[in-house]
């Protein structure tokens, strides 16, 4: 049976990305963020996941306001990425697992979530970037599931969706026949907004909660609304969704392998969390 | 109150949040033609033939006169208020090499090293 072999949650800046291209990883800039990030390649090297499956958001890459799905998920045999219209660079495509893909899909939707299946996807930044951080290299060894949460346009799926759709995920997965060492990801986040006068907010006093609620006491931020996340969090915040997801994945109790935070990374507090299930 | 009433004091109160526009159905359908114009930015062919007449790719996905200035101005804050969702807008600004930190400062009022230096107080 497939089984989750843990849960990552991590920021998604694109400037991350264009940071990797020029190797400014011990930039005195960058060298803060990134010093957070050895201790879970170390783990993934020593774990190594099959498959992960990837929870993000699309930020107007794949899905434009014509069809704008709450929860979409990829069940394709690879994901490309594109220059999102500031001339990143695109990349060797991500190698998808169709059957899994199906498989999820299939249990959420009997587990009555109502899923948008994609057999084209495109993915953006905040599905490339954590990779990158991850498994640097272009060398495609893990297996994807991009699974895609509407964060662009309002009504967003609350918190407390969220984390139940996380739960069905992981009911999923572990019911697939295959042997397989699964581990999800939740990327986005922390607080942070790009738009309007309030462009620049910032709240290390939240995003410190977040950190420590996550892990011992997620029933507590799925308490909050998404109006109460924009407040404490910014309009990009919200991405703390995506983390909710994870994290209802994972079982009740689970074991905080690594944590790291670092502000600002651009305009964003950048988290980065490894988490196991406890036995 | 009623079931509508609710949700109606709930999408005044998102409005409350001071500087903050959360990109709702209103926005949405406000901010169509614009937002489809900045999605098409994804494709560079697409963000040279801007490059090569304004005008006329802008008629072509019909923008009305307030998108059409804002456009015209570059001004962030004035296409948010035309219906402009920051995501799309953001591939809008990259054609002019124009960063989340420069809009943010552009938004602010603040010059980009002010910005830049109020994030890295966040931290502290």
């Amino acid at each position: 049976m497939a089984r989750i072999v843990g849960g990552i949650c991590t920021s998604h800046i694109p400037a991350i990305g264009n940071a990797i291209a020029r190797g400014l990883q011990n930039d005195p800039y960058w060298q803060p963020f990134f010093e957070g990030y050895p201790p879970v390649r170390e783990w993934l090297e020593r774990v190594k996941p099959d498959v992960a499956v990837m929870v993000y958001n699309d930020h107007g890459l794949n899905f434009f306001l014509d069809k704008m799905p709450t929860f979409a998920i990829g069940a394709a045999a690879e994901y490309q990425n594109a220059d999102e219209g500031w001339g990143l660079p695109t990349l060797p495509p991500y190698p998808g697992d169709p059957d899994l893909s199906w498989h999820i899909i299939e249990s959420l939707v009997n587990d009555e979530f109502d899923i948008t299946s994609c057999q084209e996807m495109r993915v953006d930044h905040a599905f490339t970037v954590p990779i990158a951080l991850l498994w640097p290299g272009t060398q495609r060894r893990v297996k994807t599931v991009p699974v895609a949460v509407n964060t662009v346009q309002h009504p967003l799926p609350t918190p407390h969706r969220c984390f139940k759709l996380g739960e069905a995920l992981g009911r999923a997965i572990a019911s697939y026949p295959k042997d397989l060492r699964v581990v999800v990801l939740g990327t986005g986040g922390l607080s942070h907004q790009l738009d309007g006068e309030r462009a620049g907010f910032i709240n290390k006093e939240f995003d410190l909660e977040c950190l420590e609620k996550i892990v011992n006491d997620p029933q507590a931020l799925t308490k909050y609304s998404i109006h109460d996340l924009v407040r404490l969090a910014g309009t990009q915040g919200v991405e703390l969704i995506m983390w909710l997801v994870m994290r209802g994945a994972l079982s009740t109790r689970v074991r905080q392998v690594h944590r790291h935070y670092h502000i600002p990374v651009s305009n964003t507090a950048a988290g980065l969390l490894l988490l196991e299930n406890a036995a | 109150m009623t079931q509508g009433s609710r949700v109606a004091a709930k999408l005044a109160d998102l409005d409350a949040i001071p500087g903050t526009y959360p990109f709702d159905g209103r926005l949405a359908q406000k901010g169509y033609a614009l937002n489809k114009m900045c999605y098409s930015f994804n494709d560079a062919a697409n963000r040279a033939e801007f490059v090569r007449d304004e005008d006329a790719y802008c008629r072509k996905f019909g923008l009305n006169a307030e998108q059409r200035e804002a456009v015209r101005k570059r001004d962030v804050l004035a296409l948010l208020a035309a219906g402009g969702n920051v995501y799309y807008l953001a591939k809008f600004a990259g054609i002019f090499g124009l960063g989340v930190q420069d809009i943010g400062a552009q938004q602010t009022g603040m010059t980009l090293d002010a910005f830049k230096a109020k994030l890295k107080a966040a931290g502290k």
